[in-house]
């Protein structure tokens, strides 16, 4: 099958000189995935444990061959899966250390991972030097795919710089007199660059409108009473805040207490991860994103009622966007190794499966993924915002005034890298 | 006008949370001359006791007001069984050792039990408003100020004058102050160290867990805020010095200034300040600004 | 009196660690390099440790010396591995004599809190400025020797390079161990005043051997960069610190060659630990630390000596 042949001289070596014991090279019909998420630590509880728990679903989904529509067929390529799980935790150095041992002690013929950019950054290098097919399914940065090519590597949803401009447009298409905005973001990668992409397309949009603060806090800090105070006496119209996890209930908690929301009403980027979680703890009147159409943003289809439904029954709870993007990753590469089998008549290798990925159009959960960016290696799709409410009456969280925008409305062109399509003031987008 | 208002006000609340979650670490550092990393999985743990007990207390519906006695007395509970057992098993083999070795033996205790917590409560979030939201908040002009926060300001200083007065009015503070200035000494005088060792830790402990379990109603408890803490407090001990409780408290307020300070003046330093401001003092008075003069042994 | 054989075991040990390196597995070639870079981060640390400080901050100048080596190849392109490798240990020397002109003054609890609150403030900096990539960190070009460019064997490349690397700096070391400034490490633990009464300054020494243990934690986060091939500010934060303190406790500061031993095993247990018990792998770390203090309290290596001592009595009866 696919990397058989270096996974049984790696398997035969490994075993001869293995200190934690090789592992059989694989059978004819069978694959092995690597799957890699936070299984510890901060970002297990909002991020890595739901995609978890949507790999395990997806996986025993298209071995059995029990999803509907176009991935009925049992396998990826005619191939079962067999997913050894890896805690993404550890540093960037104990990531390219398991990818190795992934690749060079258990054989993995795929790896479908990560949610930290930190991550992504460091493994895409090790995936190409080991010639290991390996999707992307979460990290933000834009910077994969715009500092380096990759024949190996392939990214399964948009990156973060959709997510900001989908929520300056929706801040400009449903609220009126915007005029000045504050931003708090957590002190790291994603916080500063949140920021940043979001500040140009306003500048865009919205040229009068002044900055009124800009917070940083430290990532798990976990108190912010000094930011609130900030932002109480900051007279600004809309708050965008990148936050997630612990850090954005606590901030949530923080803010409602001190009636923050009512004067300064808050964009969350990843607030879909807590509209069921926190229920009527959320402030109506919130707007947020789950970067891209997923859970309750998401558009109605077969496959996304299955989903749901098998997720709830499963899990006993909702799927969050996380989850939405680890399926992704999954459906992606079934189709892609679907569409090269297709063609070949037989089980499709590495190269073979690339190929068909490469510029692939397909459908994931409730929304159309296209591999349009970086030589057909990084996804784009549309985006939806939404308004938050708790609806009183049947005690159900809800997600209002719904807006979405088209895929090459917020995601740049083919060619041209995020940053310098926003300082140019987007051109070529399309929207509607 | 209205920045330096909130700059005081954010910098004396943020002041009595850090003084609350450090003097534990100040008492035990102070008498027994141990840094105890384990301090942090004290936080977590009274966090995530009080948050889970707060969570199935208003399931009952019983008034708010039992939250808080919750949050009091899950605190002191935690910290008596942590407490005792780390005393006990790792704590009392080694004092004669370098009091380095003491340190690591408490950071491999603060690394196991992070993962116990794990096993224990999963590694879901956790929260526990009920008390922090009932108690509702005060405008004062454009500001608006939580009413648990304004009960923690008070809960801080009425902690220190309790613990200044053990520390100087009772017969157990003098004994304390003795051990705190010459260990043998002390004993010499026929003082039972072991004894007050083991109560100083656990008092330590129930400082921690109570550190946490104030926290609690205003979080969301999520697993590794314990890391966070132990650089916090330990930069509030570096400043105050050693056994301090004034230290302590001074430490406190400068480096919750400092913070507040920070957010509304200079966003961009707010992440390293405190370590500025810990750097900073430590070059100017080496031992803290509170320590006793040691005589050099020769 | 025995001859010290000490350079002779350690070349012996480093022939043997090459010739491994060609029938090995990648991945642990990789651990290995891995293990290496901490090891000769934690060979400062046996220095400062017999002095009886304890920084929390060697993370610092592991840091430095990660970042100059991917910074010099991001902006100016460089990348002959002698040269990244002159400059990592050059950086660390550097950022540690400045350190050094305040920590040299302190010890004990404050001396530790200093070196971490300095290494924290480094942290800080990393992670506010884009520039240097933020938390995200920076890839590293692969880097050559000498123009030649080991595209194949890379990892095996690296791994004699670092074996190389760990024999010229364990042998330095002992030699610096043996010499007048090396043994009084001990004595300043053990009694200050009395050897500024044999006519030395304390805090000279102290300083120079801070700056030493600089360019050996310089030298370590060179190795780990150019094995890993991503620098991030995690690399100094303090629980890296507190992973190398780890180590020197449970190596033992008995030996040069301790250090590399401790590192080993270190990673060994990390790694086991990740793959069987990859929820709970911190009690597995957490205990093992705690069975070396308990039962170990010489490290590994006094296991070894004790060993040694066995035999050489039994020799005599």
């Amino acid at each position: 099958m696919w990397k058989f042949n270096s996974a049984v001289k790696a398997g035969s070596l490994a075993a001869l000189v293995s200190v934690a014991g090789a592992t059989a090279p694989m059978a004819q019909d069978t694959m092995k995935v690597g799957v890699v998420a936070f299984l510890t630590g901060g970002a297990s509880g909002p991020f890595g444990i739901p995609a978890r728990n949507a790999a395990e679903l997806i996986i025993d989904a298209i071995n059995n061959g029990d999803m509907p529509g176009a991935y009925a067929t049992p396998g990826i390529g005619g191939a079962q899966i067999e997913p050894v799980y890896v805690d993404e935790a550890g540093g960037s150095t104990t990531q390219v250390t398991e990818m190795r041992k992934l690749v060079q002690q258990q054989g993995v013929g795929a790896i479908v991972g990560y949610i930290s950019s930190g991550s992504c950054l460091a493994v895409a290098p090790v995936a190409e030097e080991l010639k290991v097919l390996t999707v992307l399914f979460d990290c933000g940065t834009p910077r994969i795919f715009e500092e380096s090519d990759y024949h190996y590597v392939f990214r399964t949803a948009p990156h973060a710089t959709m997510d900001n401009v989908g929520a300056a447009r929706y801040a400009m298409d449903s609220m009126d007199g915007i005029t000045a905005y504050a931003g708090l973001n957590q002190n790291y990668a994603w916080g500063q660059d949140s920021w940043r992409d979001f500040t140009y397309v306003m500048k865009q949009l919205n040229p009068d409108a002044k900055i009124t603060k800009e917070l940083f806090p430290k990532i798990f800090a976990g108190e912010y009473g000094a930011e609130i105070s900030a932002l109480l006496i900051s007279r600004s119209s809309v708050l965008h805040s990148s936050f997630w996890g612990g850090d954005l209930e606590s901030l949530i908690f923080q803010a409602t207490a001190r009636g923050l929301p009512q004067r300064l009403p808050m964009i969350l980027t990843t607030g879909e991860t807590v509209a069921s979680r926190l229920a009527d703890k959320l402030p109506d009147g919130t707007i947020v994103g789950a970067r891209g159409p997923h859970g309750m943003l998401a558009n109605d289809s077969a496959l996304n009622t299955w989903f749901r439904e098998a997720y709830v029954k499963r899990f006993g709870e909702e799927p969050t966007y996380p989850s939405y993007h680890m399926a992704q990753g999954f459906l992606g590469l079934k189709s892609a190794a679907d569409k090269a089998a297709a063609a070949k008549g037989s089980a499709p290798d590495t190269e073979e499966t690339i190929a068909a990925f490469e510029g692939l159009e397909f459908e994931a959960i409730g929304s159309t993924v296209k591999m349009s960016l970086a030589g057909g290696h990084q996804a784009i799709s549309e985006t939806a915002y939404g308004t938050f409410k708790f609806n009183k009456e049947t005690g159900t969280p809800e997600i209002t005034n719904v807006v979405r925008y088209a895929a090459e409305c917020v995601n740049p062109p083919a060619g041209q890298s995020s940053v310098d399509w926003l300082k140019a003031g987007m051109p070529g987008a399309t929207c509607n | 006008m209205l920045t330096l208002m909130a700059i005081i006000i954010d910098g004396l609340v943020y002041a009595s949370w850090v003084f609350v979650v450090a003097l534990g670490l100040t008492l035990i550092f102070g008498v027994m001359k141990i840094l105890n990393v384990a301090h942090g999985a004290f936080y977590s743990f009274g966090a995530y006791g009080a948050a889970s007990l707060i969570g199935l207390y208003s399931q009952t519906g019983l008034p708010v007001a039992g939250g808080f006695a919750i949050i009091i007395f899950s605190a002191i509970g935690i910290g008596l069984v942590l407490g005792f057992a780390l005393e006990r098993v790792l704590l009392r083999p080694m004092y004669d050792h370098d009091e380095v070795v003491l340190v690591l033996v408490t950071y491999s205790a603060f690394l196991m039990m992070e993962d116990v917590l794990r096993l224990i409560w999963g590694s879901g979030a956790y929260f526990a408003y009920q008390p922090f939201v009932a108690v509702g908040f005060v405008e004062i002009g454009e500001m608006v100020i939580s009413n648990y926060d304004l009960l923690l300001v008070g809960f801080a200083f009425s902690l220190g004058a309790a613990g200044w007065w053990l520390l100087t009015h009772s017969r157990f503070g003098h004994i304390l102050t003795a051990v705190i200035h010459d260990r043998e000494m002390a004993t010499s005088f026929g003082v039972n160290v072991v004894k007050v060792f083991v109560i100083t830790f656990v008092l330590g402990a129930i400082l921690g867990a109570l550190g946490g379990a104030v926290t609690a109603p205003k979080v969301s408890v999520t697993p590794g805020m314990g890391v966070e803490v132990i650089v916090l407090a330990f930069a509030v001990v570096a400043i105050g010095g050693m056994g301090s409780i004034t230290g302590a408290m001074i430490g406190a307020v400068m480096v919750g200034l400092a913070r507040a300070a920070a957010v509304h003046l200079f966003p961009e330093i707010e992440l390293f300040v405190i370590y500025a401001v810990m750097a900073g003092v430590l070059a100017w008075r080496p031992e803290g600004l509170f320590t006793r003069v040691q005589a050099r042994k020769i | 009196m025995t001859k010290d054989r000490t350079i002779a075991i350690l070349m012996s040990v480093a022939c043997l660690a090459v010739a491994l390196g060609f029938v090995l597995p990648e991945w642990m070639l990789f651990l290995a390099n891995i293990a290496i870079g901490k090891a000769l981060v934690v060979l400062g640390l046996l220095l400062l440790w017999r002095c009886g400080v304890v920084p929390f901050g060697q993370a610092l100048f592991f840091a430095g010396g990660g970042y100059a080596v991917g910074l010099l190849g991001l902006y100016f392109g460089l990348t002959d591995i002698f040269l990244l490798t002159v400059v990592a240990a050059l950086v660390g020397g550097v950022l540690s004599a400045l350190a050094g002109l305040l920590l040299a003054r302190y010890r004990g609890i404050f001396f530790t809190m200093l070196s971490m609150a300095f290494s924290m403030i480094l942290y800080g900096v990393l992670v506010k400025t884009e520039a240097l990539g933020s938390t995200d960190g920076i890839g590293l070009k692969r880097v050559t020797l000498m123009g030649w460019k080991p595209d194949e064997h890379f990892e095996l490349a690296m791994y004699i390079f670092a074996v190389l690397l760990g024999l010229i700096s364990s042998a330095a070391m002992h030699v610096y161990l043996q010499s007048v400034p090396g043994r009084l490490a001990e004595p300043i633990r053990g009694n200050e005043v009395r050897v500024e009464y044999l006519g030395m300054s304390v805090r000279r020494l102290m300083h120079l051997n801070l700056i030493i243990a600089g360019v050996f934690a310089g030298l370590g986060g060179a190795v780990t960069a150019f094995s890993v091939g991503h620098i991030d500010p995690e690399m100094a934060y303090w629980t890296t610190s507190g992973g190398f303190v780890f180590i020197t406790i449970l190596a033992g500061t008995g030996s040069v060659l301790a250090p590399f031993v401790g590192a080993l095993m270190f990673e060994v247990i990390r790694t086991l630990a990740f793959a069987y018990v990859p929820e709970y792998w911190q009690i597995i770390l957490g205990g093992a630390l705690l069975a070396s203090i308990f039962f170990l309290p010489g490290g590994l290596w006094s296991l070894f000596t004790m060993l040694k001592e066995r035999q050489s009595n039994d020799a005599n009866h």
